[in-house]
């Protein structure tokens, strides 16, 4: 390859454009095809003449109204997937770490506490108040394992930011459990918040999202660049005229806000960060400029299809849009951390 | 640094001769045997203390004369049969636990080896959930598919964990995915309970003593019985275990079957105790170090930290009924302390230079 070009940290893993712009083409139908199930399919069955009347606005019957209910169900989930996917793409950038996931390290317990606390001692019930409340608990469990992990020799490498974001994770749960449990006039809300689903949703509370989560994919996109550069280690990414402190800095404040959001809004869901990034990887090279936009395509792909397989494997009942992804997330990760070199502790 | 320095930090200075060596070792022999005995002692207390106090105090003697089957008004009901199972099942449960984590750490020699961390609780947790709530199965049944369970997720992690041999932190990293893919089948199986049962739920997501009987203590207890007297005999071969494989077959041991014991007993225990009382969180993790360090190096940990185990499931039933204003399952309360040492642990370790 002779191109002189900024795109990708390694030219030789370089996709050539129409590769690319095949696999996106690939993924777009896939998230629409997902949409569209995740509309037709649900705990009930409905007929496709009633999805249609009911895409036309009419409820009139139970199954035009349980349509009704499941748009913007499938548009939450659509979000809180692209927001997933984007915000681990970056973690994964800004800590040079395969293992970064809102989830393993943290974040989203942090988020989770604040909002228990806030729900639990200072009456919080505004959709924004939740939204700020989770990011300021989402920053500082990011700082915190971050911290923790980089200490020593070595820096923070992969497991060890793992097994401090692990180990945070356990210690942030026990306390949202030990508030919670005394109140039984929260415990029911926050009980199925918890496991993380999108099943609640309404355009209404959708529409409370999104100022943060434009604040958010437009801090990680425009990182895009900088996260190229930072891939090739501090000292280069520096020399090729990179502050990479902010750079660094302001990406990880985009994947915060991101990943808060979410979790305000869904609960925390975990795993989606970490499998969507690799995935992507294979498909389209490291390049941020194109990863980032294809994460929240497939995180997108992926929660939605998550959501729609928890409708339909336990009907009537439905499974948690968070279970499902912890189980399809997790043997992903034995995975990577397999292929990782360890050394004795 | 080693791990089984962070389980016993030396404190000693360098011994010169023969007899310094021998009078080293009578003294530290001297001070385990009064620590045990002293954990032996305030367990008892414990004991004594969850059956008298409560809402209603009730002297000893009362205490004594029910225990001993006599029938006391008030004192039957309330002593025998809702305080007396649930003390007898938090010393055997704790009891447990502190065994099986401590041989684990010593054997995997890494305190954060333990059967809560890596996955072992979880599958035990999650099987007994999903026998209950989901199969509908009581009783034996259900410790049956606890200890299956854990003794495939313990054969499981260690298989995945396993590449040109079995690397601590690898190992603890695949039990901590393991473990989050098995805490979510145990949600899955708690969304399908028929209504949200708060206590049910707690019982097996952190552990919990609420509702004991003779029929979940019972099975508990003849596993301690059988099981740990089987860790106790092996105890010679675990210390020598500790010392790595090779000078362990140079010492006579032979490896693999030991190690094949000690998973099996170890493991047990921890499925018939969370069959009966849930994965109750961290007293596993939690005794190790801490009879670690009131015992002092040299000598086996095992029958200290199964003490400090009781113990500390005891205390912390006890301040969770009592001591807090609302009703806390002991789970919480050990889990809000042991996560922060948890945390404690790791910074410490990585302070101390080593990498991961």
């Amino acid at each position: 390859m002779t191109t002189t070009t900024h795109d990708g940290p390694d030219a030789a893993t370089r996709r050539p454009a129409r590769v690319r712009l095949l696999w996106l083409l690939a993924v777009v139908a896939l998230l629409a095809f997902l949409m569209i199930a995740s509309v037709a399919l649900g705990s009930r069955s409905v007929a496709w003449s009633d999805v249609w009347a009911a895409l036309g606005g009419a409820d009139g019957s139970m199954e035009e109204a349980a349509v009704t209910k499941r748009i913007p169900r499938t548009v939450l989930a659509v979000i809180v997937g692209a927001a997933l996917g984007i915000s681990g793409a970056v973690m994964q950038g800004v800590t040079r770490n395969p293992l970064a996931d809102p989830g393993i390290l943290g974040v989203n317990m942090g988020a989770s506490l604040a909002i228990v606390v806030g729900v639990a001692f200072f009456g919080l019930s505004t959709a924004t108040g939740y939204v700020w409340v989770a990011m300021a608990g989402a920053g500082v469990a990011a700082v915190f394992v971050y911290t923790v992990g980089s200490l020593g020799r070595g820096g923070a490498t992969p497991l060890k930011l793992a097994l401090a974001g692990a180990a945070t994770s356990a210690a942030l749960a026990s306390l949202v459990t030990a508030v919670m449990l005394p109140r039984n006039d929260i415990a029911g809300g926050i009980r199925l918040w918890q496991i993380g689903g999108v099943g609640g949703a309404s355009f209404e509370r959708i529409g409370h999202l999104l100022p943060f989560l434009a604040a958010g994919f437009a801090l990680c996109l425009l990182s895009a660049r900088a996260l190229n550069s930072l891939a090739l280690g501090d000292e280069l990414a520096a020399g090729l005229g990179e502050r990479v402190a902010r750079a660094r800095a302001l990406a990880a404040l985009g994947a915060v806000v991101l990943c808060g959001t979410c979790t305000a809004a869904a609960g925390p869901i975990g795993f989606v960060g970490l499998v969507v990034p690799h995935m992507c990887r294979l498909l389209v090279g490291p390049d941020h400029r194109w990863l980032l936009p294809f994460s929240a395509l497939t995180g997108a792909s992926l929660l939605t299809a998550a959501d729609v397989v928890g409708r339909i494997v336990a009907r009537p009942a439905e499974v948690d849009v968070g279970i499902i992804t912890a189980l399809i997330g997790a043997p992903f990760f034995l995975y990577i951390v397999r292929r990782q070199k360890v050394r004795e502790l | 640094m080693s791990a089984d320095l962070l389980l016993r930090p030396t404190t000693g200075s360098p011994v010169t001769s023969a007899a310094d060596v021998a009078r080293g070792r009578t003294r530290r022999a001297r001070r385990r045997r009064t620590v045990t005995l002293v954990l032996l002692v305030l367990v008892v207390a414990g004991f004594a203390v969850s059956l008298m106090f409560g809402r209603t105090f009730y002297p000893a003697s009362d205490v004594l004369r029910v225990v001993l089957g006599e029938q006391v008004p008030g004192a039957s009901f309330t002593v025998g049969r809702l305080r007396l199972p649930r003390a007898v099942l938090a010393v055997f449960a704790g009891f447990a636990f502190g065994l099986a984590g401590v041989t684990f750490q010593t054997m995997l020699r890494n305190p954060l080896a333990s059967p809560d961390v890596i996955g072992i609780s979880s599958g035990a947790s999650a099987a007994a959930a999903v026998g209950i709530i989901v199969l509908g199965l009581n009783g034996t049944a259900v410790s049956v598919l606890a200890i299956v369970a854990a003794l495939g997720v313990a054969l499981l992690v260690y298989v995945l964990a396993f590449r040109d041999g079995v690397v601590g932190t690898r190992l603890i990293l695949m039990g901590i995915g393991v473990a989050a893919m098995l805490d979510s089948v145990t949600a899955y199986a708690l969304s399908r309970a028929a209504e949200w049962d708060l206590q049910e739920a707690m019982r097996w997501l952190t552990g919990s003593l609420n509702g004991a009987g003779w029929n979940q203590v019972v099975p508990t207890v003849v596993a301690v019985l059988v099981l740990a007297p089987v860790l106790l005999w092996q105890s010679r071969n675990l210390s020598a275990l500790q010392l790595g494989e090779d000078t362990a077959a140079a010492l006579g041991v032979r490896v693999e079957r030991t190690r094949i014991v000690l998973i099996v007993a170890a493991v047990g225990l921890i499925a018939f105790a969370t069959a009966a009382a849930g994965p109750i969180a961290f007293v596993a993790f939690l005794s190790g170090p801490i009879a670690a360090r009131i015992v002092g190096p040299g000598g086996s940990l095992l029958v200290p930290s199964a003490l400090v185990g009781a113990l500390l499931v005891l205390v912390a039933d006890f301040v969770g009924q009592y001591a807090l204003g609302t009703r806390y399952p002991v789970g919480v309360v050990t889990g809000v302390l042991g996560a922060p040492y948890l945390v404690y642990l790791i910074v410490r370790t990585h302070r101390a230079g080593s990498s991961l």
